[in-house]
Parts: structure tokens; C-alpha cells; sequence
């Protein structure tokens, strides 16, 4: 084993080591201060004289003279053991529960490697979350990464809370189901509203728990969410097991990576952010799907809360680029006191129609959300101009469709923080809340299907028939 | 051989590497990953690495082999899927039988052990020239590989029959040197293969998709730009060009994009049949997955790799689309390893010669006379997906890719949020083939089409400028024939432009069935204008309950077009009728 005592320079959380030799990219680096106290880091960079070391953790106490660095020969692994479930760790994966440490089964690389686009097989398990906004018009699938965009201030945790609670398959054989919690730089209490809520509904003892909290090393959020879906990608591919990972948040992520690229003075991108974002952020999102031959899955859900409620800052805009379509989060629909409020318009699941269908959901699906997307997005576009001309100043069709728009935020949007809806519950609100429009607007679903499933809300038209 | 010194990221650097050229292709490390000299300092050489660098130490070994980034062509390429360096991702799942991509992992992009049938079109004695047909190869059931002479001379010998990709299929003698011709060549990728002579596009790509083929039609062996905002639908278009266009060749390069999605392309192609020929279009398709995760140097490569591929088909004298999702992330990777480098970056950090290789890559598309004696024609036509950040277009791949491409497809956001699909901007997106390309619209279609597409732009402009008067007065205020302007163009909007790629018949259009269903909807807007003049109610007119079978006309299949057919008469009848009543 290699041990220096040559720093140079220490810059952020940075350290510059000279006079070295043989040194690994990204290989694994324990530090060890003057006082004896241990510290973790890793290789960013290396040459034939010289290393650059990126501390997991505070430098302070670090120094040029009497710190030793040593090169641990292999990049950042972790030990895995299915035991791992019921244990919550800190944001290197060191236990944080009090209980012992844990004796692994398997070592492996957090880095992971990339799935051979070969081996992926196509996500169609459609998750029933029981929220209405999701299942009926952006349907979450297994292997899909799905994230939630919100902003501070937004009850996204509920959120997140209520899907990992309710969400299941309708399939009918047992299937194993685990949790796997990454919390990035969040508050103590955010966290501990998770705890909590996994302990109400039972799901910690299937959850494996990984906290960086927001007082903790900054530098160690690069880890965590890395832990998380090591630990997600062993129990999906190796112990076949259906896993929810649950990041949050995501923000707090890209934070950490643009202190470290600002410390090592590198070019920055836009606003700042490293110009290999989008290839990082990827290397986390796409850890995600269903493989060949195995029945496992991991399917992802992270939080990232957008700065300034801006959809097109950096982190949401990447990030969008990346996963299978977002849940929006609106501040407008949370004011007017709708629980969950989603923002349907800017929302998608582009692996909805791979979930849907007959089958899967109900032959109805696409074209009543499809529908139901049409006349929200009418009717929110009418609400402004009544502000302007007044409603008398529309035509008939037009004020249905106002009607409307309220009606989908009241009924459709709006649901409890423990209501559970089955899919068919959702398909039929949309049909009700459509029957509220005339027949000849509804393009978007084929005529047998409002035959079906339609005609029984359209109450006057049913009349108005008889009377003939 | 050289030594590393230093690495960072997908770029390394060695030393000792004197003699080595500019994109020679190097094995680094131990495990042998393969890279490519980017930047030569004395004899020390940089080089991006195409695989994962973690765990390399300085002082491994570096290997030149002295080609450049190449590919392999020849019969097997189709149906195939590859990662951005042709490395077959089928092969090495079976190889390594790992789920992941491990690294340094040596598969042939071809198979050598098949043998494949050459049927002998020249016979020994015959003079050739460079690109004349040897003879052939039924790759897949739907296209027959031609195998092009290396170069001009004297067939010596030339025999049929089953061979293998590295056996001797003839000989050629030029100027008394004998040279053996097999069915496989390598090729590098950054130089455009050969042509005899580019020509102008005057035949459009059919694409089956409305608001292309009528209003913004792409010329076979055009370009053509299709930038928008994460969820505007950029990759379900790419798709659907890659399923319906009318090429034989299909070469779909999934760039930095989502691994499931790609997933999607190779689990649904194969259940695809092409409408012409009954066969899977999983028999024309060539892909390249380089999922955002997989080693950003690769991605850079995909392009051109991907290209070079297509142009090997172009000159057997195939109609070849390509399909690249999306080229922003290409540019990005342009960018990462720009900055690994330290390179004076030009605007947003990316490289100043990003306009240089955007504008070198879309030259390479375009329709040619290929090498050989035979009068063949090729094409290739390329689709580029730019993802903009914020969606904003103000941004220099955009800018630099439009300032080159013919065709602007412009997605919007507000648009996919109404679920108005395909969402391309009617009023800003544009097509410059439509004047080289009208005069085969008007023969092979109708001689009216380009009236009628100039009658249904007007009157989308004219919407626009409409609505900028209801924002502030309500539509009510608009004289009845303006409010009926309205009321066809949203008609125009959702029974026309508006084209479900999930449903099982809306998905393509023929262009008989696009041109009938325009002329429908144009039809019902002249007679009720004229009814109008007559005094007839708007009211009355909007009512009618012929305007449920305009809206209905996507749902009829190609086989029933005589109901489109029919449709006009009916509409003269029910306003005849109509004024009857009056």
C-alpha cells in the first residue's frame, strides 16, 4: 500500500498531492489527519507525479506537513448483503442505526457500469400509485425513471410518501418489493418525516435507508444516491426484487458537483455547472429499467426542487432530457389549497403507452387522457381570456369548457393524502368529467369507446333521445 | 508504444508516443481500451478514451495500431444494433453473458464465421471500374447487398457461391498487379465516402406524417433540423420517420439518449411491417445505441460512425435516412472533451469548430450518382434531433444547425402540453424543398397540391392574426366569416395536423389520404363561406353534422379511401340542402 505525506495544496474540498507514483483514476484514498481522525476520498485526476484528491467530508484539519495520504489500489465500492433491508446508513454507507456493521456478501463497484441497451427489456408493468394525475395521464411503468419537479414550499415529500405507500401492480403473483431511500442534503426533519412515514405504513423493514442530511459533508452527495442505486441495482438483478428508489433531492446533487468543479477551476457551463452535467447526471437516472432474464426492476423516482420555480434552469432541464418525462409540481394549483398539486399540463410519462391499453390499464386509456389533456389545456387558456371579455362574451362550448377546467382541478386533480384510486376509478372520473362536454368536442377517444364507458354519464343526451 | 502520464476523465495522455498520427486509433491500459489520438505535443500524445477510464494507472502501456477510427462494412450489418464505435451489443450480451457493458471487450462488428451466398454479376475477364457491382449478397429478406469493386482494373477471377466475409470472392488486375477482393472493407469514418457527383433533391421523403409530407416536405437526401424542448416529442418523431419513410435503408443513431428508449426501437421494430413489402422494418434498420451513460467519447464517434455506414448503402445505390437523436448531446460531448482539454472554448464553452463539424456532417447527407459505370442513385437523408437547453433556441447548436439544414421542424412546448401531436409550430417551422419539390406533387398526386397547401397556410396565418383580436374583444366581435375562419382552422388543427403515432391507423398517412382529407376540409370552407354570403347562419353551419365525419377522416384506412373520396359530394349535398332549408 502506497502512504505519502506529500500535499501540497489543499483548495476546497481538494487536496493536491505531489511525488506520487502508480496512482488509479478514481481509485479509493484514506487520509489520515494529524489528530489520527480518518478520512475518505477520491482520485479525480492523476499524472505520473501528482494526484488530486477530492475529500469526502471537511478538509479542515488537513495540512501540507503531518497529514498521510494512502491509495487504497481499487475505485469506491460497497458492500451488499439482502440484511441491508430494515438498516438505515450515512452518506458513505457507514451504518448510522446504532446496530453493527454488516458482513457483505458481495463487494461492488458504486460506480456500477452501463447496461448493455441489449439487455434492457421494454418497461410495461404498469404501477397503479392510486393518484389520479399519475395513473390516468402520465402512468408510471416498472424500470422507469420518473422525477418529480417541485419547488420549496411544495408538499412533495407527502407526495412521494403516498406513492411509495400505495403503489403496487395488478399482476396476481407475490412479488418481493423494496424501497430504497437516498436522502441528498436534506433537512433532519424532512428526513425524519420519512422515517416516520415508512414506519406508519410499514415499509421500513423493506426499506434500505442511505441519509446525507443537510449538515453533512457536502462533497459525500456525490456518493450517496450512487450507494443507493448499487444497493437498488443488487437486490433488483441478483435477488429479484421489485425496488423504488427515492431520491431527494436532486438539486442539492448538482450543488455538490459544482463545488467541486469550482474548487478544481474548471470551465463552467451554464450558471455555473460543470459542462459534463448532463453525462453525470445520466450516469445516475440511467440506472434504471428491467433487464433481460431477470425479474427484478428498479424504477426511480427522484425529487429535485427547480430554483426559482424555473423549469428551465439547468437541473429540472437536464435532468428532463434524461428521465422518462417528469411530475410537475405547481405553485398555483398548492395556493388554490388542491392536494396533490400536479400540474398536469407540463407533465409526461414516455413510457405511458408502453403501461396502457387493453390488457394493462383499459382499452379507453390514451384517448381519455389524451382527452382530458385537450380540455384542461382549452379550458385553461379560455379562463384568461374571460378575465379579459367576461364570460357572457363566450359562446356556449366555450363556458363548458370552464366548467370543465374547474371540475378536472376539484375532481380529478384534487384527492386525499390517503385516498387510493384504482385505475378504473380514474378512467371513470375522466369519463364523468367529460360528459360535461358536447359529444362532437370529443376527438381524441373513438366513438365505440364512449359508447362503452362513456355514455352512461351523459345524463340530458340520454333524455333528449327518449323525448324523440 | 508509449506510456500513460496522466488521466483525467475520458481523456488520457502518454508519452514515448513519437510517430503516431492524428487519430490513430490506440489500445490504452492493461485491459487495452480503445481510444483515439486527439492532440500531439512532441511525442506525447492525448487521446480520448472510447471506454470507462476508471482504475487506470500512469505508467500502463499505450498501443498505436496505426488505422484510424474505421468501420467494418460488408453483409451482416443488417438488421444489427451497435454501440458508437460499431462494437455489436448483441455479441458481446452473448460474449460476456453480463447485463453490463464491461470494458476492453474485443468483438468483431461482423461476423467472419457465416458464409454468405455471392451470386457473380461480372464475369472474369470483364473490365471494372471503381464502384461497378461485383456481384451480390441477399443480406435480409429485403435488400441485396451489392459488393463494389475496390477499384478500376481487370477481373482475373470472379466466382459464385457460399464464401465468408474474408474469403476471396475475385481478383482484380490493374496495370499487372493482381489485388484479391473479399466482401468485407474497413473504412474510416471521418472522411465522407466517394461519389461521382451530388445532385439536387427533387423527390420528397415520404414520411406518412401530415404536417411534413404536406406542409413542410423533406426532400429525399435533404436535411432537415428538428429541435425543441425535453417532452415536445423529438424522439417519437425520429421514430416515426425511422418506421414509415419511404428508404430501403434506415440507420437510426440513438446519441446520448435513454437507454429504454432504445429498448422500445429494438423490441417494436421487429413486430413492424413495412407497408410495401410485408416485411419487419427491423430488416432495413441499422442502430446505434450509445445511451447517455455509456463513455461520452463513443458518443462522439456515433455520428460519424453511423454516417459512413449510411454512405456504404448510398453508393450500392439505396435511398438511406438517417436518423440522429440527438445531435446536441453529440456537440455536448464535442464540448466535455473540448474542456478536458483545456481548449479555448468558443461560445458557451463550446469548441469553436463546432460549426465546422456540424456543418461537415450534414454535407454528407444529399442525393448522388455514385462511383461506377452503371448510372446508380443514392441518398441520404438526414434527420437531426437538437435538444436545446430550456428549449430556447438561441443557442449555438441550434443556430449552427439551422444555418446549415433545409428543413426546420420546430416543436413547442405549449403545443405537446395540449397534447397537440405532432407538435410542430405551424407558423414557425419551414421547408425550402417545397418549390424544388411541387412539380412531383402535382404529378404524382394532384395538380392542385400546392394550391391547396398555400390556401391552408394563408389561412393559418390568418388565424393568428385573428386571435390576437379575440385576446382583447372576445370572439364574438368577429364578423361571422372571420369566426368561421376560426372555425376551419381548428378544424385544419386537430382533424388534419394533429396525427396520433399510437394509433393503430392515424399513425400513417398516404399522401392520396392526406390530399383528401385537405381537400375536405378545404371544400366544407368554401361552401360555407359561400353559404354565408347567402345569408345562411354561421350557427346553422357549424352545426351541421357532416363537419363529425370531417373530424372522423383520420380514422379511415388506407383501404377505404373512396370514403374521403366520397366525402366532397356529400358535403355539396348537405349544403345544398342547407339552402334549401333557408
Amino acid at each position: 500500500m502506497k502512504e505519502y505525506k506529500t500535499i501540497t495544496q489543499i483548495a476546497g474540498p481538494l487536496v493536491f498531492v505531489s511525488d506520487v507514483s502508480g496512482v488509479g483514476y478514481n481509485e479509493i484514498v484514506e487520509v489520515t489527519l494529524p489528530t489520527g481522525e480518518k478520512r475518505t476520498g477520491q482520485v479525480l485526476e492523476t499524472s505520473s507525479t501528482a494526484a488530486v484528491v477530492q475529500i469526502f467530508g471537511p478538509t479542515s484539519g488537513i495540512n501540507t506537513t503531518g497529514t498521510k495520504v494512502r491509495f487504497l489500489g481499487e475505485t469506491m465500492h460497497l458492500g451488499v448483503t439482502p440484511d441491508m433491508l430494515g438498516r438505515s446508513f450515512d452518506g458513505l454507507g457507514r451504518p448510522r442505526d446504532g446496530k453493527p456493521p454488516l458482513t457483505p456478501e458481495k463487494r461492488l463497484d458504486i460506480n456500477g457500469s452501463a447496461l448493455n441497451p441489449f439487455q434492457r427489456d421494454t418497461p410495461s408493468d404498469f404501477i397503479q400509485t392510486g393518484i389520479s394525475t399519475i395513473d390516468g395521464l402520465n402512468t408510471l411503468v416498472r424500470g422507469q425513471k420518473l422525477p418529480i419537479f417541485t419547488a420549496s414550499g411544495l408538499p412533495h415529500s407527502q407526495l412521494a410518501v403516498q406513492i411509495a405507500r400505495q403503489a403496487k401492480t395488478i399482476s396476481k403473483e407475490k412479488e418481493a418489493f423494496a424501497v430504497v431511500f437516498a436522502a441528498v442534503g436534506i433537512t433532519h426533519e424532512e428526513s425524519s418525516f420519512f422515517m416516520s412515514e415508512f414506519q406508519k405504513s410499514g415499509a421500513l423493514e423493506r426499506a434500505v435507508l442511505f441519509l446525507n442530511l443537510a449538515d453533512d459533508p457536502s462533497v459525500e452527495r456525490i456518493i450517496t444516491p450512487r450507494l443507493a442505486l448499487t444497493t437498488a441495482e443488487y437486490l433488483a438483478y441478483e435477488k429479484d426484487m421489485h425496488v423504488l428508489v427515492i431520491i431527494t433531492d436532486m438539486t442539492n446533487y448538482c450543488e455538490a458537483l459544482r463545488e467541486i468543479a469550482a474548487a478544481r477551476e474548471e470551465v463552467p457551463g451554464r450558471r455555473g455547472y460543470p459542462g459534463y452535467m448532463y453525462t453525470d447526471l445520466s450516469t445516475i437516472y440511467e440506472r434504471a429499467g428491467r433487464v433481460k432474464g431477470k425479474k427484478g426492476t428498479v424504477t426511480q423516482l427522484s425529487i429535485l426542487s427547480m430554483p426559482g420555480d424555473d423549469i428551465t434552469h439547468p437541473i429540472p432541464d437536464l435532468t428532463g432530457y434524461i428521465t422518462e418525462g417528469q411530475i410537475v409540481l405547481g405553485r398555483d394549483l398548492h395556493r388554490k389549497n388542491l392536494y396533490p398539486p400536479v400540474d398536469v399540463l407540463p407533465c409526461l410519462s414516455r413510457l405511458m403507452n408502453l403501461g396502457i391499453g387493453k390488457e394493462r390499464t383499459r382499452e379507453d386509456h390514451r384517448g381519455v387522457a389524451d382527452q382530458l389533456y385537450a380540455g384542461y389545456a382549452t379550458g385553461r387558456d379560455l379562463r384568461s381570456l374571460a378575465a379579459v371579455v367576461g364570460q357572457e362574451a363566450l359562446s356556449e362550448t366555450d363556458r363548458q369548457y370552464l366548467a370543465f377546467a374547474d371540475a378536472f382541478e376539484q375532481k380529478f386533480i384534487k384527492q386525499g393524502a390517503g385516498e387510493d384510486r384504482s385505475i378504473e376509478q380514474t378512467l371513470d372520473l375522466g369519463w364523468e368529467l367529460m360528459a360535461g362536454l358536447p359529444e362532437s368536442e370529443l376527438k381524441r377517444v373513438k366513438k365505440e369507446h364512449i359508447e362503452k364507458y362513456g355514455r352512461r354519464f351523459r345524463k340530458e343526451e340520454k333524455k333528449e333521445a327518449k323525448k324523440e | 508504444m508509449g506510456k500513460l502520464i496522466r488521466i483525467s476523465g475520458p481523456v488520457v495522455e502518454a508519452d514515448g508516443m513519437a510517430g503516431t498520427v492524428m487519430y490513430e486509433v490506440v489500445k490504452v491500459g492493461k485491459e487495452g481500451l480503445m481510444g483515439e489520438v486527439i492532440k500531439i505535443v512532441q511525442d506525447r500524445a492525448i487521446i480520448q478514451v472510447y471506454e470507462d477510464t476508471a482504475g487506470l494507472v500512469p505508467g500502463e502501456p499505450v498501443e498505436g495500431t496505426g488505422l484510424p477510427l474505421s468501420v467494418e462494412l460488408g453483409p451482416g450489418l443488417l438488421p444489427s444494433i451497435y454501440d458508437g464505435i460499431q462494437r455489436p451489443l448483441e455479441s458481446i450480451a452473448e460474449k460476456t453473458g453480463s447485463l453490463f457493458l464491461p470494458r476492453g471487450v474485443n468483438v468483431a462488428p461482423l461476423d467472419h464465421s457465416k458464409k454468405w451466398e455471392f451470386k457473380a454479376v461480372k464475369k472474369a475477364g470483364d473490365k471494372v471500374k471503381k464502384g461497378d457491382v461485383l456481384g451480390t449478397v441477399q443480406e435480409t429478406d429485403l435488400i441485396a447487398h451489392k459488393i463494389l469493386s475496390p477499384h478500376d482494373g481487370t477481373l482475373k477471377t470472379i466466382h459464385s457461391g457460399k464464401f465468408t466475409l474474408d474469403d476471396t470472392v475475385a481478383v482484380i488486375d490493374q496495370a499487372g498487379k493482381s489485388s484479391n477482393v473479399t466482401m468485407v472493407v474497413r473504412q474510416p469514418v471521418r472522411k465522407a465516402r466517394e461519389s461521382a457527383e451530388k445532385l439536387n433533391p427533387t423527390i420528397p421523403l415520404i414520411t406518412g406524417q401530415r404536417v411534413v409530407d404536406m406542409f413542410f416536405p423533406v426532400a429525399k437526401g435533404g436535411t432537415c433540423a428538428i429541435p425543441g424542448p425535453f417532452g415536445s416529442g423529438k424522439t417519437v418523431t425520429q421514430h416515426q420517420f425511422a418506421k414509415w419513410s419511404d428508404t430501403q435503408i434506415v440507420v437510426y443513431i440513438g446519441c446520448g439518449e435513454r437507454g429504454n428508449e432504445m429498448t422500445e426501437v429494438l423490441t417494436e421494430f421487429p413486430h413492424l411491417v413495412d407497408p410495401k413489402s410485408g416485411k419487419p422494418l427491423m430488416q432495413r434498420t441499422i442502430l446505434f445505441a450509445n445511451t447517455s451513460n455509456m463513455p461520452v467519447a463513443a458518443r462522439e464517434a456515433s455520428i460519424y460512425t453511423g454516417i459512413t455506414i449510411a454512405e456504404y448503402y448510398r453508393d450500392m445505390g439505396y435511398d438511406v435516412s438517417l436518423m440522429a437523436d440527438s445531435t446536441s448531446r453529440w456537440a455536448e460531448a464535442m464540448r466535455e472533451i473540448g474542456g478536458r482539454l483545456e481548449e479555448m472554448p468558443g461560445e458557451e464553452g463550446y469548441p469553436a469548430y463546432l460549426a465546422r463539424r456540424l456543418a461537415e456532417f450534414y454535407e454528407r447527407a444529399g442525393r448522388v450518382r455514385t462511383l461506377g459505370s452503371d448510372e446508380r442513385y443514392g441518398s441520404i437523408t438526414v434527420i437531426g434531433a437538437v435538444s436545446p437547453p430550456g428549449g430556447d433556441i438561441n443557442e449555438p447548436v441550434s443556430q449552427n444547425t439551422l444555418r446549415v439544414t433545409k428543413v426546420y421542424l420546430a416543436l413547442e412546448a405549449a403545443l405537446a402540453q395540449r397534447r397537440h401531436f405532432p407538435a410542430f409550430n405551424w407558423l414557425r417551422s419551414y421547408s425550402l424543398y417545397t418549390d424544388s419539390l411541387d412539380p412531383w406533387f402535382s404529378q404524382s398526386i394532384s395538380a392542385d397540391w400546392p394550391k391547396q397547401r398555400a390556401e391552408a397556410m394563408g389561412l393559418l396565418q390568418k388565424e393568428a392574426e385573428l386571435q390576437e383580436i379575440v385576446q382583447l374583444v372576445g370572439p364574438d366581435a368577429l364578423p361571422e366569416k372571420e369566426q368561421l375562419v376560426l372555425a376551419t382552422t381548428r378544424s385544419l388543427r386537430e382533424d388534419f395536423l394533429q396525427q396520433s403515432a399510437f394509433h393503430d391507423i392515424d399513425t400513417y398517412s398516404s399522401m392520396r389520404k392526406q390530399y383528401l382529407m385537405l381537400r375536405n376540409i378545404l371544400a366544407f370552407h368554401a361552401r360555407a363561406t359561400a353559404a354565408l354570403d347567402l345569408g345562411v347562419q354561421l350557427k346553422r353551419v357549424l352545426a351541421m353534422p357532416i363537419r363529425n365525419n370531417l373530424g372522423r377522416m383520420k380514422e379511415v384506412a388506407e383501404g377505404h379511401l373512396s370514403t374521403l373520396e366520397g366525402l366532397q359530394g356529400e358535403i355539396d349535398k348537405a349544403f345544398d340542402e342547407l339552402s334549401r332549408k333557408q
